[in-house]
């Protein structure tokens, strides 16, 4: 190197050792509270900047604080357990107390995008307690399912001469009893108390994401949405109908995510077998399949999959409130993008066959599978229907992401994922030049899909799995993302780069 | 052929795809001494904040790069003989190359302060910046940042995020006032002292104080006021980061000195994005341009320009295109298209204005030139075509729902708009006809 001068960049970038591997910086060291200081030197500093939380916080804490102990107090001396005074203090209290608290807390926070330290909390990034979260999520989930009694609630026991033991209410089921009697007029069971907590989570949470997005229109919209839908729709009138004598129908869900609503006989919900069920039930029955095959396709065209999975859908809605805290963790690698589309168009491959299946089985008088087609509609049941949409899709929140299910299993999301990636106005378009790589899009995408990738070409985002949440949209630092229900596939699109 | 790039920023990473996707048989290898693989430069602050990862601020999966045959090698060059068209690392390795592309960015101003050089006093621009940022802040209790521009207000935020106090330094009478019109300037500066942020106006950083150990200890201003605080931001803008190519014998202006087609002043060698000067005929300064886009345009020209030189077809020149950016200054967006705070000759300005929101449209006897949007999203090929036509400011106010770009159920302000500014060219026009009578 003959011509070459001797040169010198900067020393300290010769010693600089970062760690490409390791990922990153680690966490920083967090300035304790009572150091922070936000007013000028030589200023009066401003007191409040002193006073710690704010009174309304102190109290919303302690009514969670006194709940989760009245709660446990219960639960443990069965005093006060399964009256109305217990479900206020129990389960009333945290949950007004937490929703309280999340309220409070962002009021003062300035309008706009507030994700400071998410990747420092542990909760939130798999640390220590993010996996207790995890466990115990999933732990619930198991015990809902197969353990009931964890939950309070033990089945009778039946052997060969007659019942054995009666059905037997404790916990948390009895805790909620006395609301069970007042909508459906008969005692609680778990999946009562299970419907009493999704709902509370939703709407808790739904109260928090709305404050964190308070300068967004269309997340306030939205998530008002799914507390509505879940409230009234896949808790109220479900839990009213059974107290009417009805068939208790969720009109939010459909088949194949719902699928015995279309399954035939026995297998199904048997709408118009019974008396008691007669016209309501030819309604109901008329209602499903006509969001099947009529509104699922005409929406979809019309808005995108979000019409549903991310404004009505219950697994979604709790997806939106209490998995909001986890969206991050989604992966967005190709190779999740492979996985995700063998599992859950294998997913719904099965439950179309089965469907069909059970169908000619019925038709056919049961000869065709005999007991066989209970044993297949069992085994779908539980590792589809439990283990995936339960215990993976919900308890695996704070290790996976909030979407695990709709993304990797939802057969729901499946269809109308086809259909939004083929016959839908909807699409997510960039802003011409403006992109600048930063990747917070991709990093909230709760399914994963690198919004990125598309935006830094300037190309529009058409994606069978965008549930059209719009967080991509809000994060933007630079106004680059907006959802549309374009000109449709079959009109000449404006403004695309 | 082989390419060697220097740099692995937007510029270095725009040519070498484009280069992929010209020439399949080429071998590409890109340098850096910084990251192996590429990042996103404007996500560093997002990871002071905690909004990200490093891991997340990669726009392609570390296995991309493999599969475009895109060589990484991570080491600083140290030296090249452009003769040999050979390059050293530090650590000793050597590499042969055809073509080398210069995009080795740009490198935070420091105006000489006393004390520029302590331990604690940094510019941002790079990993070794967020580093060093990370080391300084730790129980730092005041940061003081001193310049009024896009960098100097994200250090500010990012410290803020992290409960740190900061003041900002601003020479300006206003926030970026050399660059915001008046009522985006006083907009931003209202947020920045809603934050709680301590903005000194029209004030200068006269030097850093030393705590006896080579550490900053305190600032003192231009008014003598002394501010004690742990961290300092130098971001009074960034300069072309010429050192090595000036120190080889590529031959440097304010930056590396380049052709409209990116060629340097030595055979072999190209310059692109932050660190390239264009020259540029006719024109009273050469052209330096230091934003995202046009690190990326450069970068994609500089490949498409080495490709043409290879098959003796005629060379792309790069044309700068219809200027535009935008910024976020803490919660609030801001988008800029055309000639806005560029005080043309016979520019008027329309301005709309509502809390937290405003809509500025510049034109020239009624021809828009540019466009400030703050607090609202508009869409950038709208605005581009608008003023690449020279649209008729009716024209624009008749269509101005075509370049919103606002989230859905965002309030919409058109028919609002449309009244002030109708109210405001009315006042406009009339004293011009007024003059063409007399």
């Amino acid at each position: 190197m003959s011509s070459a001068k001797p040169f010198q960049l900067n020393d300290s970038d010769f010693t600089y050792d970062f760690d490409e591997e390791a990922g990153g910086f680690g966490v920083p060291y967090e300035v304790p509270a009572h150091q922070r200081t936000h007013a000028a030197p030589g200023e009066d500093e401003d007191p409040a900047d002193h006073a710690g939380p704010s009174l309304l916080l102190r109290a919303s804490l302690g009514m969670v604080v006194v709940g989760v102990v009245a709660l446990l107090l219960q639960v443990s001396t069965g005093k006060l357990l399964g009256s109305w005074g217990g479900l206020l203090l129990g389960l009333v209290l945290p949950s007004v107390g937490t929703a309280l608290y999340f309220w409070e807390r962002y009021r003062h926070l300035s309008a706009g995008i507030k994700n400071d330290g998410v990747f420092f909390s542990g909760t939130r990034n798999r640390g220590l307690i993010g996996w207790l979260v995890g466990v115990g999520m999933t732990a619930f989930y198991v015990a809902l399912y197969w353990f009931p009694s964890y939950l309070g609630y033990t089945p009778a026991v039946w052997d060969e001469y007659g019942m054995v033991s009666d059905v037997q209410v404790s916990g948390l089921t009895l805790l909620v009893d006395p609301l069970a009697r007042l909508m459906t007029g008969a005692p609680a069971d778990h999946w009562f108390a299970y419907t009493v907590l999704y709902t509370l989570a939703v709407v808790v949470f739904g109260v928090r994401m709305m404050m964190r997005y308070r300068n967004n229109p269309y997340q306030l919209i939205r998530t008002a949405s799914v507390m509505f839908f879940q409230t009234g729709l896949a808790f109220v009138l479900p839990k009213l109908l059974k107290s009417f004598q009805q068939p208790e129908f969720y009109p939010t869900y459909f088949w194949p995510l719902k699928r015995d609503v279309l399954l035939p006989g026995d297998y199904g919900m048997n709408w118009t077998a019974t008396e008691a069920a007669g016209q309501v039930g030819v309604w109901m029955l008329v209602f499903a399949g006509a969001m099947t095959f009529l509104a699922t396709p005409v929406l979809t065209y019309l808005y995108g999959k979000r019409w549903y999975c991310s404004w009505v859908c219950g697994c979604g809605g709790l997806a939106e409130t209490l998995g909001d805290p986890w969206r991050h963790l989604s992966d967005k690698s190709t190779r999740a993008w492979w996985i995700e589309r063998i599992v859950i168009y294998s997913v719904l491959a099965v439950i179309v066959f089965l469907t069909g299946l059970l169908w000619l089985n019925h038709v056919r008088g049961g000869e065709l599978l005999g007991g066989f087609g209970a044993s297949l509609e069992r085994h779908y049941g539980f590792w589809i229907g439990s283990m995936f949409a339960g215990v993976a899709g919900v308890g695996f929140y704070p290790l996976l992401g909030s979407r695990v299910w709709c993304r990797f299993g939802c057969p729901q999301a499946a269809i109308l994922g086809i259909l939004q990636r083929f016959l839908s106005r909807f699409r997510i378009t960039t802003n011409g030049g403006q992109c600048i790589s930063c990747g917070n899009c991709s990093t909230y995408c709760e399914m994963g899909i690198d919004v990125r990738a598309y935006a830094q070409r300037g190309e529009n985002i058409v994606r069978a799995s965008c549930v059209g949440c719009g967080v991509c949209a809000a994060v933007c630092p630079r106004g680059v993302l907006k959802l549309e229900n374009g000109a449709g596939v079959l009109e000449e699109q404006r403004y695309t780069s | 052929m082989h390419i060697a790039i220097l740099g692995n920023g937007i510029t270095g990473v725009s040519a070498a795809i484009r280069l992929r996707e010209l020439r399949p048989d080429w071998s590409i290898t890109m340098i850096s001494g910084e990251s192996t693989y590429h990042y996103s430069r404007p996500a560093l602050m997002y990871i002071y904040m905690g909004h990200m990862g490093y891991a997340e601020t990669k726009p392609y999966e570390d296995s991309f790069w493999g599969q475009q045959r895109i060589d990484l090698v991570r080491g600083w060059v140290t030296a090249v003989d452009t003769d040999a068209r050979r390059l050293e690392l530090a650590d000793g390795r050597e590499l042969e190359y055809d073509q080398l592309l210069l995009a080795t960015g740009a490198k935070p101003n420091k105006f000489g302060w006393p004390g520029q050089d302590l331990e604690g006093v940094q510019g941002f621009y790079s990993l070794m910046d967020l580093e060093r940022l990370y080391r300084s802040s730790e129980g730092a209790r005041r940061g003081v940042v001193v310049g009024g521009g896009l960098i100097g207000l994200e250090l500010a935020e990012m410290l803020h995020s992290r409960g740190i106090a900061v003041t900002l330094l601003v020479r300006e009478d206003s926030y970026w006032n050399n660059v915001l019109p008046d009522e985006e300037s006083a907009m931003v500066t209202e947020l920045i002292r809603a934050a709680g942020m301590d903005l000194r106006l029209g004030v200068e950083l006269k030097e850093v104080l030393d705590d006896g150990t080579g550490r900053a200890t305190a600032v003192v201003t231009s008014e003598g006021q002394r501010i004690d605080c742990q961290v300092v931001g130098l971001t009074a803008g960034v300069s072309p980061n010429k050192a090595l190519a000036e120190a080889v014998g590529v031959p440097c202006g304010r930056g590396v000195l380049t052709d409209s087609s990116l060629r340097a002043k030595v055979p072999g060698v190209w310059a692109a994005g932050d660190c390239a000067e264009l020259e540029t005929p006719g024109e009273e300064r050469n052209m330096i341009q230091q934003v995202w886009y046009t690190g990326k345009a450069q970068g994609r020209l500089a490949a498409e320009a080495m490709h043409a030189e290879a098959e003796g077809h005629a060379l792309p020149t790069y044309d700068p295109g219809i200027w535009f950016n935008s910024a976020k200054f803490l919660d609030l967006e801001y988008q800029t298209y055309g000639q806005v705070g560029f005080h043309l000759p016979g520019e008027q300005h329309l301005v709309w204005q509502a809390p937290g929101k405003l809509l500025r449209i510049v034109h020239i006897d009624g021809r828009v030139v540019g466009f400030n949007a703050m607090g609202l999203r508009w869409r950038h090929l709208v605005c581009e075509d608008w003023i690449r036509e020279a649209r008729n400011v009716d024209f624009v106010l008749a269509h101005l729902e075509d370049a919103g770009f606002d989230p859905e159920f965002y309030s919409r302000h058109e028919p609002e708009m449309r009244r002030t500014f109708a109210d405001q060219l009315a006042k406009q026009t009339e004293p011009a006809l007024s003059g063409q009578e007399a």
